[in-house]
C-alpha cells in the first residue's frame, strides 16, 4: 500500500533528518513509529504527503510515486491521506462541523467551500462520523470550546471524511491525559480496522504503542533500528532505540498485558510516568 | 568557631558594561540637549504680542457660529463623510492582497519585497504630503482626497494585517494543506479565521482615522471639510472655524466610541 524507498531528508541547515529509510506498510496495518525526540519521526510522516519535501528516495502510495507529482497531482494525492495532529491543529475559530467538512476541501470547488455549501453527501458523512465519535451535540460549537479529547475526536473525523487509504498520525495523545489517550488510541485503531486503513502513528509513549499497534518501528537519528511486532520489544531493543535507561518497568507491563487494554487496570507507576 | 564569612555584595549589572562608554554617552547626551535648547530662537516680545491674538482665537471658540456658513459647512462635512467611506472601502480592499504578499510565511521572496516596498512608501510620507502630490495629479477636489486616504489606508492595514498573518499558528494552516485544499481554500480555512478579528478591528479603527485625515487633507485642497475650515481661517471667521472643529470633534468621538464598542464585541 505504502512503500518508502531510501527516503532521505536533508534540511537546509545541513542536518540529515532521514538517512535513507525504507519501509513497507500493507493495507490495514496500524504501525507505531517510536523513537527519541529529533529521531525524524515527524519529518518522516510529513515526507509522505510532502508537507516536508524529501530530498531523496521515493514514496509510493498504491504504486504512485508521491515525489514525482505536480502541484495539482499532489493535492489530489493528499486527499487520500488523512492526517491527525499533535495539539489537534483544528481551526480554532471555526465550528466543529466546518472543521470536519474542511477534510473535504480537496474534493469541492473554491466557491462551494467559501460559502460553506458542501454537497449533501459530505454533510451526511460528517454527521455519520460525529455520531460515531459522540460529538453530534457539538456541531455548531466553536472548536476552541471543546476539551482536549473532544478536539482530537474532531481531528479524527476531519481525517476520516477525506475517505483516505492511509492515516498519518503525529503524536495524537501528546497533550491528553492517560485515560483519554487510551480512548483516542482505541478509537483510532477501531476505525482503522472498520475501514481497512493503514496508519503510521508517531508516538512517544512506548506503552501505548505496544498496547495498540500491530507493528512497531523504532527510529533513531534518522535510521530504522527496530521493526517488529510489539511482543519483541524488550529492554535491549529500547536501549537500541532510545539509549541506556532502566527499561524494566516499561517492558514488564508489555509482557503482562499481552496487548489487552483496560483503563481501570492501569498501573499507578505507569500513570505517573505518563503525567 | 567558624570563620566569619564576608558579606558578598551584589549590584544589578549595568545596561552598558563599559563604564567609559556608559558615562560618555550620558555626558554627550546632556551636552547635546543643552546646545539644542539654546539653538531654538525665542522672541519674547513677539510671544507677548501673540498672546492677544491667541486670546481672540480662543474667544471665537467660545461663540461658535454654526449658522452664517451653514450650507458650506454641511456640504464640506458631507464630502468628508463620502471621502471617508469610499477611501476606507477601497483602501481595505487593496490592502488584503498587499498584506498577503507582505507576510513572510506566505509570499515568495520577490513578492514579499515588492509588497513591503508598497507598504513602506505608503507609510513614509505623512498624508498631507501625499495629498499635495495627488492634488497636483488630479486637481483640487474629492478625488485627490480619496486617492490620498486610500493609499494611506493600504500602508496601515497591510502592515498590521501582514504582521498578524505572520503570527498565525502554523499547525492549523498545515492541517488544511494536508487535506489537499487549493491555495485559495487554504487561505480561506487556514489563515482567514485566525486573522479575521484583528482585520475587523483594524478596519473599524481605520474608519475614524480616515475621517480625521479627510479633514486634514482638505487644507491642502483635497476636498472635504478641511477646505471649508481653511477658508474660514483665511477670512478670520474664528466663529465658523470653531463650529467646524466642534463638529469634527463630535463626529470623531462618535466614530471612536461606536468602533471601540464593535471591536469589543468581535474580539
Amino acid at each position: 500500500m505504502l512503500a518508502l524507498e531510501g527516503l532521505e531528508k536533508r534540511y537546509r541547515t545541513g542536518d540529515l533528518a532521514l538517512k535513507g529509510v525504507s519501509l513497507e506498510v500493507p493495507a490495514g496495518q496500524v504501525m507505531a513509529l517510536i523513537g527519541p525526540s529529533g529521531a525524524g519521526k515527524s519529518t518522516l510522516i510529513r515526507c509522505v504527503n510532502r508537507l516536508i519535501e524529501p530530498t531523496g528516495g521515493r514514496v509510493l502510495l498504491k504504486g504512485q510515486d508521491m515525489t514525482a507529482l505536480s502541484a495539482r497531482g499532489l493535492r489530489r494525492a493528499r486527499r487520500r491521506i488523512g492526517m491527525i495532529f499533535q495539539e489537534y491543529a483544528l481551526i480554532e475559530r471555526l465550528t466543529v462541523m466546518e472543521n470536519v467538512l474542511s477534510g473535504r476541501l480537496g474534493y469541492v470547488g473554491f466557491w462551494s467551500s467559501w460559502f460553506r455549501r458542501f454537497p449533501q453527501a459530505d454533510i451526511d458523512a460528517a454527521f455519520g462520523l460525529l455520531d460515531r465519535v459522540g460529538l453530534t451535540p457539538f456541531v455548531d460549537k466553536r472548536a476552541d470550546a471543546l476539551s482536549g479529547g473532544q478536539r482530537q475526536r474532531v481531528g479524527i473525523c476531519r481525517a476520516l471524511i477525506q475517505n483516505p487509504d492511509l492515516l498519518l498520525i503525529d503524536e495524537p495523545t501528546a497533550s491528553l491525559d492517560p485515560k483519554t489517550s487510551r480512548q483516542i488510541m482505541r478509537l483510532i485503531v477501531e476505525l482503522c480496522t472498520e475501514r481497512g486503513l493503514a496508519a503510521i502513528i508517531n508516538i512517544h509513549d512506548v506503552a501505548l504503542a505496544q498496547q495498540f499497534a500491530q507493528r512497531i518501528v523504532g527510529l533513531r537519528l534518522g535510521e530504522v533500528v527496530f521493526d517488529g511486532p510489539p511482543s519483541r520489544l524488550d529492554a535491549g531493543v529500547l536501549t537500541e532505540i532510545y539509549g541506556e535507561e532502566d527499561w524494566s518497568q516499561t517492558v514488564r507491563h508489555a509482557s503482562e498485558e499481552g496487548g489487552e487494554d483496560d483503563d481501570e487496570a492501569l498501573d499507578p507507576a505507569r500513570l505517573a510516568a505518563n503525567a | 568557631m567558624p570563620e566569619a564569612v564576608a558579606a558578598r555584595r551584589w549590584r544589578p549589572p549595568p545596561l552598558i558594561a563599559n563604564p567609559w562608554l556608559r558615562h560618555g554617552l550620558m555626558i554627550g547626551a546632556a551636552i547635546y540637549l543643552y546646545l539644542a535648547i539654546n539653538s531654538v530662537p525665542v522672541n519674547w516680545p513677539r510671544i507677548v504680542m501673540g498672546l492677544e491674538r491667541g486670546a481672540a482665537f480662543v474667544a471665537g471658540f467660545l461663540s461658535p457660529d454654526f449658522v452664517s456658513r451653514y450650507d458650506e459647512i454641511f456640504e464640506g462635512l458631507l464630502e468628508s463623510v463620502i471621502m471617508t467611506v469610499i477611501a476606507t472601502v477601497i483602501g481595505i480592499a487593496l490592502s488584503v492582497p498587499v498584506a498577503l504578499g507582505a507576510a513572510r510565511n506566505l509570499a515568495p521572496r520577490p513578492v514579499y519585497y515588492f509588497c513591503r516596498f508598497i507598504i513602506a512608501s505608503a507609510r513614509t510620507f505623512q498624508e498631507v504630503i501625499i495629498a499635495i502630490l495627488f492634488v497636483k495629479m488630479f486637481g483640487f477636489g474629492v478625488l485627490a482626497g480619496v486617492a490620498t486616504i486610500s493609499f494611506a489606508t493600504i500602508g496601515f492595514m497591510a502592515k498590521l494585517l501582514a504582521e498578524d498573518i505572520e503570527a498565525i499558528e502554523p499547525s492549523q494552516a498545515e492541517a488544511v494543506r494536508a487535506t489537499g485544499a487549493s491555495w485559495l481554500q487554504w487561505l480561506n480555512f487556514g489563515i482567514q479565521p485566525q486573522v479575521l478579528p484583528r482585520f475587523i478591528g483594524l478596519s473599524l479603527y481605520r474608519v475614524d482615522i480616515n475621517f480625521r485625515e479627510s479633514a486634514v487633507v482638505g487644507i491642502v485642497g483635497a476636498g472635504g471639510i478641511g477646505a471649508t475650515l481653511k477658508t474660514a481661517f483665511d477670512r478670520y471667521e474664528y466663529g465658523v472655524a470653531a463650529a467646524i472643529l466642534i463638529l469634527i470633534i463630535a463626529i470623531v468621538m462618535a466614530c471612536e466610541y461606536s468602533s471601540s464598542w464593535i471591536r469589543r464585541r468581535v474580539q
